[in-house]
């Protein structure tokens, strides 16, 4: 077990130091000045321009400027905003919000998505499992941004069951309808996973066996069926804590929720480069961590799978 | 690929499980069939010897053309694809006459779905506004499957240090989501200043390649194990030459089908990107770009914001069920049940 954690973890340092040298090589290396950009465009006296680009160490060739940036993530700075404030600050103000975000939309996923999934994939063909297939292709095609839209005006502002934007401090109450938006296109994705593992496994052999036995049909579903049904669901669910925290741009910029997602829009907005690379490694570190977390799940899931 | 054979085709007659003299035989030798008064019927006497043997693709057409689903989709991807290349056929007025003396009014004569916030019809925007969507998700998928297919099929096929690149590449990719990659790269001033149907098109296909690598890669190593990969090796084939004519062919089918869906993706990434302002720009007539425009007016007039995003809606629908009735038509198992 142990040596398996570990094993994986140095699996996953080239994953992280490969995504975040992409996105840094994007951000700063591609044809365009960024300090041009950083003016505005307007003109900008060469004294600054050279100050500027000493402080961010854009003189320097790029595997340096890169190696730089590693030093400084390593030492969590992670430079400073337009406005002068610390981006590791920011980013820790910002965090909790996007995370508690996250985590009730992968909730609102897990829980709906499993139980749906299971009832239709129990009743293959029935009306329920057709209704819940069209459901899910309905909202799969219609874009958050759009559903997002409509929930807010109809649930908080027609009906004024939730308030329509997140105040200040986002609370628990306020994230709901944010996250049952941002959680409703994965919930779709576990809904037809969960069913089509379940329609596969329901008819193995030892489900048969335990049926046999005498075991009582909840037992069967719930102890048999669904639990080896459930590593597509688990591995999909890991991924998509990482798209959640990323696809969270959309969804915080409807309801307002001073969130990683908005600070990442308002960064791109501005061209604070040094903002867009941090926000981005951290994203990337959740995904990764998420996948090593999926991971040491299977064994628990299916003791088949050992660990080494 | 209708020549070479698939399992799927030899499998019901082989496991018979007894084995009469004359009973069982291939269609070219004379055989002896007892009358039913002198056998007792047995299942293997439904299958008939005379037809000829059908293709995986035949099969699957068989059960689809009968499905309603496929039918519906089909005929509205159809009618989408005929609006994206004939606007003119669909719609009368010029989606870009728009007069500020008519904004947000309601349905007239030849105005069936009245005016935005800008005084334009609505009607003829939707309508030409199929273009850029229909674009942007055929171009998309297009060059994913040229690049991820290539690479996931040799990677597969070949295996060794290649595989091994492909696999660390993808898995870094994977780690940046769709849009966020997407938002990332189009915020780049070589893009942001050159904003097109193109540089959408290369965005998204830079983040969808990898997925589609991984599927194709999947399907090639289901599909060089077969016995037809070794026969076709042994009779002294190349070892490219059988990629290209055995291998690829018999791995298509999840290939097609996550290129379907990934096309309905493509149309909802391209349409979130334009609604953040990364997209397509202004001057393109998108759904993305006027359901971005229509915000503004959702709490007085959702009307305006519902058409394009029905559109939209109607369209990617239409492009997902198609790929969900391909992948339960060339799937046997699920066709029985």
């Amino acid at each position: 077990m142990i040596t398996f954690t570990l094993k994986r973890i140095l699996q996953l340092i080239p994953v992280f130091f490969g995504a975040t040298l992409l996105v840094y090589f994007l951000v700063f290396a591609t044809p365009g000045d960024p300090i041009a950009a950083l003016s505005g465009g307007k003109p900008m006296s060469p004294a600054v321009a050279d100050a500027l680009r000493a402080q961010y160490n854009l003189d320097q060739p790029f595997w340096v400027q890169y190696f730089l940036y590693l030093k400084n993530l390593v030492s969590f700075d992670l430079g400073q905003t337009f406005s002068g404030q610390q981006v590791s600050d920011v980013i820790a103000r910002a965090m909790p919000v996007t995370a508690r975000l996250a985590v009730m939309a992968l909730a609102i996923e897990a829980v709906f998505g499993v139980i749906f999934g299971v009832f239709a994939g129990l009743k293959k063909g029935k009306l329920f499992d057709s209704t819940v297939l069209v459901a899910s292709l309905l909202v799969i095609a219609v874009p958050t941004f759009v559903l997002g839209f409509v929930l807010q005006f109809v649930v908080g502002v027609k009906l004024s069951w939730a308030k329509p934007t997140v105040s200040s401090g986002a609370p628990w109450g306020d994230l709901i309808l944010p996250a049952v938006v941002l959680g409703l296109v994965s919930l779709a994705y576990v809904i037809r996973l969960t069913r089509t593992s379940i329609i596969e496994n329901k008819s193995a052999d030892y489900v048969r066996t335990a049926t046999a036995k005498g075991l009582s049909r909840r037992r069967v579903v719930v102890v048999h069926i669904l639990r080896n049904s459930l590593i597509p669901v688990v591995t999909f669910l890991g991924a998509d804590l990482g798209s959640l925290m990323g696809g969270a741009i959309v969804t915080e910029g409807i309801f307002n929720v001073p969130g990683i997602g908005n600070l990442l829009y308002q960064a791109i907005l501005k061209g604070e480069s040094a903002t867009v690379v941090a926000v981005v490694s951290v994203l990337v570190l959740v995904f990764v961590i998420a996948n090593l977390v999926v991971d040491l799940l299977y064994a628990w899931l299916d003791p088949r799978i050992r660990l080494v | 690929m209708s020549e070479n054979p698939t399992p799927e085709i030899i499998e019901p007659v082989a496991p018979a499980p007894k084995v009469r003299a004359g009973k069982i035989s291939s269609r070219h030798i004379e055989h002896y069939v007892a009358p039913l008064a002198e056998t007792p019927l047995q299942s293997v006497d439904k299958v008939d010897e005379t037809a000829e043997p059908l293709s995986m693709w035949a099969q699957a057409w068989r059960s689809l053309r009968i499905q309603p689903l496929f039918i519906i989709s089909a005929l509205l991807i159809i009618l989408v694809i005929l609006v994206a290349v004939f606007p003119g056929l669909f719609a009368k007025a010029d989606p870009t006459f728009c007069k500020l003396d008519f904004a947000r009014q309601g349905p007239s004569a030849g105005h069936p779905l009245g005016y935005t916030f800008q005084g334009c019809d609505i009607y003829a925007r939707v309508i030409y506004g199929a273009k850029a969507s229909v674009l942007v998700g055929l171009f998309t998928t297009i060059a994913v499957l040229i690049v991820g297919g290539t690479f996931g099929a040799l990677a597969g096929y070949y295996g060794g240090w290649l595989d091994a690149v492909l696999a660390r590449i993808t898995d870094i990719f994977f780690a940046l989501p769709l849009i966020l990659g997407a938002i990332i790269i189009m915020q780049l001033p070589a893009f942001r200043e050159n904003k097109s149907i193109w540089t959408v098109i290369i965005t998204l296909a830079i983040f969808g390649w990898p997925q589609m690598a991984r599927i194709t890669r999947g399907a090639v190593i289901e599909a060089k194990s077969a016995d037809y990969v070794m026969a076709s090796r042994s009779l002294g084939l190349s070892k490219f030459k059988t990629l290209v004519k055995h291998v690829v062919p018999n791995s298509l089918a999840p290939i097609i089908v996550i290129a379907t869906i990934s096309l309905g993706i493509y149309i909802v990434a391209e349409a979130t990107l334009s609604f953040l302002g990364l997209g397509l720009p202004p001057s393109i007539m998108s759904w993305g770009n006027d359901i971005a425009n229509a915000q503004i007016s959702l709490r007085n007039n959702p009307a305006i914001l519902m058409w394009p995003a029905l559109a939209l809606s109607v369209t990617v629908l239409s492009f997902i069920m198609l790929g969900d009735a391909v992948r339960d038509a060339l799937d046997p198992k699920s066709r029985k049940g």
